[in-house]
């Protein structure tokens, strides 16, 4: 008998589970917002990795002799500035490019550090219980009851502008998104069997949290994540709009409107693209989160 | 009812206690002593920073100044701006309206807009009108909103000429702020010229202020509206032979806009960070501007007392929510 079920595989294969991956993209190719997220976000990932390549200027260099000249289909433009250039002469195209890097920098990096710290938090809150649990989730608390930006701003304040401390302000804002969904998938997780079977063969607090509980949480946080780089690049721009993020000259994207303000009456592509860049960017990884957590959810599934 | 009111109200307490904490430890945690922030560039002699920070209570132990500070607090006392000498209350108190007037327009206009296409949206599920909403209202939550506010300046004040740029109404009128809400006081004020000025400053903020929590209005009202028409008792409606309208609007939407009331209640917060970009955008006269104004003047007295403040609003309102919502869904008030 089983070298009957050896010899024909092709049989039997039909009426397997397919692979996880090969289930979860089926499901995630029907969407076709949720692929084109994710084109795009490919697209903008190959513009920061080749933006030395691509991009016509340097994003600091000034000449004076061009400034505020309009895109290149307008009266005045030239195809060397194709989308024209800034009050000091810098070309708006090579400074779009450039900033794709920090958006994405931005994005990554602010929710790595909140999905590393709201994790071990969550699974501490879940594990411990009792008043460990309620000091944690109560901070939290306080962290979602204040208006984010508000909150972001005083963090900034505290430390100082720049774009180091508003990825820090943006972190410790979106934290409590990842505590409860943490915290919450522990407590799911611990009365179920396996849990109880590991305990039961002796598997220590700290394994029991990262090799037992924790890969049966990735879904949600994996959701969570995706949608999460989309408020961090939002929120860590509105922070450069204000002039609290990212100084100039700095090609941040945020930043860039900031200094493209005082020109909205009379140098409309100063202002336009690098919003356009920033909506774009931000749209497409909340169509990969909608994307993902369609895929990913079970109850959403058939 | 009453148990369920008192359980909520018994959880805002450490909320609040939180919030005096961050707003009391802000002023500590800025680089340098408060001295020495208020003396500001021109600096400060030793013995003089010795008698001020005595004077201040700054050289007792930091929970007896937590203790004094709370008292202050709860007699009303939160301190002076650095660079007006007002003291913060009054300061929030004259400007506060302009941001409650512009965040009540801009949550009217997200819910005149936002319920109806999420109605309709699910009703005629998977159009092209569904489809069209769907996209849209994920744009609008994307949205960069103060580039969102260059971009409708640049179209309708500077192409078209429609709308003004920025404030609250035209320098030429002077209204007496009796409410403080412009609407009002220049309506009463009988100068027709006043009021439409007034509301010509109020349409583009409001769109703005409005975007995002118009996006999550109506993705809001679509779900739990597909949610409730699968319902059997909507099936039962229909088949007693009851017409399309009354099954929607009587049957359906009454359930549909429960979740809708939360979701109304949590964009209070979302408003408020929109109210601090939409005020700088279009320079209006409110609580965000004026919070942005203190960070780079750094008045930290007004930042405490803001952030104080804002938080206690937003908690009560939080709360408020709440008890509708046990209110009109008698489900979670007995669950608990």
């Amino acid at each position: 008998m089983t070298a009957q079920t050896v010899q024909t595989p092709g049989v039997a294969a039909p009426s397997a589970p397919p692979h996880p991956l090969r289930e979860f993209w089926g499901y995630f190719s029907a969407n076709r917002g949720a692929v084109a997220g994710l084109f795009v976000i490919l697209g903008v990932i190959l513009v920061a990795l080749f933006a030395d390549l691509i991009a016509p200027h340097s994003p600091y260099l000034t000449d004076t002799t061009v400034a505020l000249k309009p895109p290149f289909w307008q009266e005045g433009g030239s195809l060397s500035y194709p989308l024209g250039t800034d009050a000091i002469g810098r070309d708006i195209l090579s400074r779009l490019i450039y900033g794709s890097r920090l958006s994405l920098l931005i994005g990554v990096i602010v929710v790595s550090i909140s999905i590393v710290l709201g994790t071990v938090l969550g699974l501490v809150a879940g594990f411990a219980r009792g008043v460990t649990e309620i000091a944690i989730m109560r901070v939290m608390d306080i962290v979602l009851t204040m208006p984010s930006l508000l909150l972001a701003i005083v963090v900034v304040a505290v430390l100082g502008p720049g774009l180091i401390n508003s990825m820090l302000a943006v972190a410790l804002v979106i934290l409590p998104h990842y505590v409860r969904l943490a915290r919450a998938a522990v407590i799911t997780e611990t009365s179920k069997d396996y849990v109880t079977a590991a305990r039961v063969s002796g598997a220590g607090t700290i394994r029991l949290m990262f090799r037992e509980v924790l890969p049966n949480c990735t879904a949600p946080l994996i959701v969570q994540a995706s949608l999460g780089i989309s408020t961090a690049i939002l929120d860590a721009a509105a922070l450069g709009f204000l002039g609290l993020g990212a100084q100039p000259p700095s090609p941040e994207w945020g930043t860039m409107l900031a200094d493209a303000r005082e020109f909205v009456l009379r140098a409309w592509w100063v202002v336009t693209f690098p919003g356009l860049a920033i909506l774009i960017t931000v749209l497409a990884f909340n169509l990969l989160g909608d994307g993902l957590r369609d895929a990913l959810d079970p109850k959403l599934k058939r | 009812m009453l148990r369920f009111i008192l359980t909520r109200l018994s959880l805002i307490i450490p909320t609040f206690i939180g919030i005096t904490l961050v707003a009391f430890f802000l002023i500590r945690l800025v680089p340098g002593d408060p001295i020495e922030t208020m003396a500001g560039e021109r600096g400060i002699d030793a013995a003089r920073h010795e008698q001020l920070k005595k004077d201040f209570g700054l050289d007792r132990p930091l929970i007896v100044q937590y203790g004094y500070y709370i008292e202050r607090v709860l007699h009303g006392d939160l301190g002076k701006s650095i660079v007006t000498r007002e003291t913060v209350l009054n300061e929030f108190q004259s400007l506060f309206p302009a941001t409650v007037e512009l965040a009540l327009c801009a949550i009217i206009f997200a819910l005149l807009v936002g319920i109806p296409a999420g109605i309709i949206a699910a009703v005629r599920r998977n159009s092209i009108f569904d489809h069209g909403v769907m996209g849209i209202s994920l744009t609008g939550y994307s949205m960069p909103i103060f580039w969102w506010g260059l971009i409708l300046i640049l179209l309708f004040s500077v192409q078209l000429g429609w709308t003004p740029v920025s404030g609250r109404i035209d320098v030429l009128y002077y209204i007496e702020p009796v409410t403080g809400f412009l609407l009002i006081d220049s309506w009463f004020s009988e100068d027709e010229g006043a009021f439409l000025s007034a509301v010509g400053h109020l349409i583009l903020p409001t769109i703005v202020l409005g975007t995002q929590p118009l996006a999550t209005i109506a993705r809001m009202t679509r779900s739990a509206m597909l949610e409730v028409l699968g319902e059997d008792y909507i099936r039962t409606a229909k088949a007693k032979g009851l017409s399309r309208f009354r099954v929607i609007f009587l049957h359906a939407l009454r359930n549909a806009l429960i979740p809708v009331v939360t979701v109304i209640g949590l964009q209070i917060g979302v408003l408020f960070t929109g109210a601090i970009l939409t005020e700088t955008i279009f320079s209006w006269p409110g609580i965000g501007k004026w919070l942005i104004e203190a960070i780079f003047r750094r008045d930290y007295p007004v930042l405490q007392g803001g952030l104080l403040l804002v938080g206690a609003i937003v908690m009560s309102v939080n709360l408020l929510v709440d008890l509708t919502y046990g209110f009109i869904n008698p489900r979670i008030r007995h669950n608990r």
